[in-house]
């Protein structure tokens, strides 16, 4: 039993840590909290389902087109919203709002053309077979979900770690300014992250529309609140933090509802959350700075 | 007369709304203009309202008491979580005060015996009445213009712009985040039990993300530079889909783009006694000038 939950607990905790990446992203280089990426998750759950209805679009296109959708509409959102406050340099809680905002046009625009109702990707669009190793049952989706993620999760990595332009990143990330003045693209840089993001948002709402099964406007909402709770388990803007930190909400979701019951399932992710807050500040895996007199 | 008696009939609960959504934006303005971005105030709304509803119900409390002990009861749980979280900053204090929030609302959806679980509380007295709310409404903004004004105003001033310099100066940070912080609870409390007998139902939902995000949003939306702004955000924000009905399912995303404009083009809220003054300071030259 315990190794079957422990699968699920993976496949859970992967499409967490793919949500967080982009959440954290954002939040790292831009230095804003991007509450619309939710809407966005969302949106790429909508955006592949009706490439695959409308479009009859394979399994593969639909993700793509979902990731290069959301990737355009991360795009969009950060000219349009993002980029005036950042050129006046509004102080951080400003496109913290705005992001609300553009999180209500998307959730009620969505609603406004699909509907409330749940929605499904037709059956048979993932392979119905399963692998069996010794007592752990593996469905292709789970499979799939995990490889994905960890390939995302490993190109996404060693680009920060390994590349120029990994490097100009993380220089945007520890000051903008600083990096301008030594030639970095900042604005250029910016609009990537925010395609990123939101592509990898998208990406994480197809994974998770296919396992679950069901589309509706507001299902990014839930995930919204796991993703703070993944990137403050990481510490903000953490890239490793995030993957860990999905990881780590997924096993101990998992857990706590095979052991302590369902009702409890929510309240364990934000209790853990709300202690280590308080007894890390930065997060699990982050490190402390505080300005000191 | 009879024109306003069609009015209030139709009208009523959304006027109080206004007048509880006030409150809860200055709730929340108390704790920011202390420099805490503090986001527990729907929690403390929720614990408010559960606790009067509760003692009115089930243990038949006069309507006062119950509403004194709906302000008690999170101010108590502000000054027990507070120590600990108040020495987080920034988003920090933000995200951990939003978990907090999380946790109360599903402390509320678990404690079915007391609370009702899921299904909420059902067929509360509605014993709130219009001189209820504006009464409570003008009381907190005369006790928080006062504040203002008082040395502990300016020491919350002096916090929010520079906390370190205003330990510095003698003044003691933590205890006056604290009072900040367990006042603001109190404030969200008293809205959360006058909207609880405003609206005969309550239900653990109602206290989540969701709300505690519409607070900010009043606030940060009216300005938070005068006690105005806060009363502003709370009337625009509680009216603007109910004006908007006309675009039927898409009236909220019309809502959304008004506030993505709001926040692209008045960075400083709606209610900025600065801009004010130099829009009156350019139309009084012109007009000084031509004459």
């Amino acid at each position: 039993m315990l190794e079957q939950q422990l699968v699920n607990a993976l496949s859970l905790g992967c499409v967490y840590a793919l949500f967080a990446l982009g959440f954290t992203l954002i939040f790292g280089v831009l230095g804003v909290v991007n509450l619309s990426h939710g809407a966005v998750f969302m949106v790429g759950a909508y955006a592949a389902e009706q490439a695959v209805v409308r479009f009859a679009f394979p399994l593969w296109g639909a993700l793509l087109f979902a990731f290069v959708f959301c990737g355009t509409l991360g795009l969009l959102i950060d000219f349009l919203v993002l980029r005036p406050l950042r050129a006046r340099s509004a102080p951080h809680l400003i496109p913290m709002i705005a992001t609300i905002g553009v999180a209500i046009i998307l959730n009620n625009g969505i609603q406004g053309i699909f509907g409330a109702q749940n929605l499904r990707f037709p059956s048979g669009l993932v392979s119905e077979d399963s692998l069996q190793l010794g007592n752990i049952t593996l469905t292709a989706l789970e499979l799939g979900i995990i490889l994905m993620s960890f390939v995302l999760m490993a190109v996404l990595l060693l680009t920060l770690k390994k590349t120029q332009l990994g490097r100009a990143l993380r220089a945007i990330a520890e000051s903008p300014k600083a990096a301008y003045l030594v030639g970095i693209n900042v604005e250029g840089l910016f609009y990537l992250t925010s395609f990123a993001a939101a592509g990898l948002g998208g990406v994480a709402g197809v994974l998770i529309g296919l396992y679950s099964n069901a589309l509706f406007p507001l299902m990014g909402q839930p995930m919204l609140h796991k993703g703070i709770a993944v990137i403050i388990l990481g510490g903000m803007g953490d890239v490793r933090g995030a993957l860990l930190g999905g990881l780590f909400l997924g096993f101990a979701e998992v857990l706590s509802v095979a052991y302590i019951g369902s009702s409890m399932r929510d309240a364990v992710a934000f209790g853990l959350l709300f202690l280590i807050l308080l007894l890390r500040p930065k997060g699990l895996f982050g490190t402390l700075q505080e300005r000191k007199v | 007369m009879d024109w306003f008696n069609n009015f209030w009939s139709v009208y009523s609960n959304l006027v109080l709304t206004v007048g509880t959504n006030a409150l809860l934006a200055l709730s929340i303005y108390l704790t920011l203009s202390c420099g805490m971005l503090a986001i527990a105030n729907a929690a403390f709304m929720g614990i408010g309202a559960y606790t009067s509803a509760v003692l009115t119900m089930t243990y038949g409390l006069p309507f006062p008491l119950a509403l004194l002990a709906g302000m008690v009861a999170p101010a108590l749980m502000a000054f027990v979580i507070g120590k600990p979280t108040l020495r987080l900053s920034g988003v920090y204090l933000a995200m951990a005060t939003l978990a907090f929030g999380e946790v109360v609302r599903i402390a509320l959806l678990n404690a079915e015996s007391v609370t009702g679980g899921a299904l909420g509380l059902n067929g509360i007295a509605q014993s709130t009445q219009w001189w209820h709310v504006a009464v409570a409404l003008l009381v907190t903004l005369a006790l928080l213009w006062r504040l203002r004004r008082s040395k502990v105003g300016r020491a919350f001033e002096s916090i929010k712009e520079d906390e370190t310099a205003a330990g510095l100066m003698g003044i003691d940070v933590a205890a006056h985040k604290m009072l900040a912080f367990v006042l603001g609870g109190a404030i969200a409390g008293l809205a959360g039990g006058l909207n609880a007998h405003l609206t005969f139902f309550i239900g653990p939902n109602e206290y989540g993300f969701d709300r505690a995000v519409d607070i900010l949003t009043m606030t940060i939306l009216g300005g938070i530079n005068s006690l105005v702004g806060p009363v502003v955000g709370a009337l625009i924000l509680t009216l603007l889909p109910e004006l908007l009905r006309s675009f039927k399912d898409f009236r909220l995303v019309v809502n959304g783009i008004i506030l993505v404009l709001i926040v692209l083009f008045l960075p400083k809220g709606i209610w900025d006694p600065e801009r004010f003054r130099q829009l009156f300071n350019q139309w009084f030259r012109r007009g000084a000038r031509k004459a």
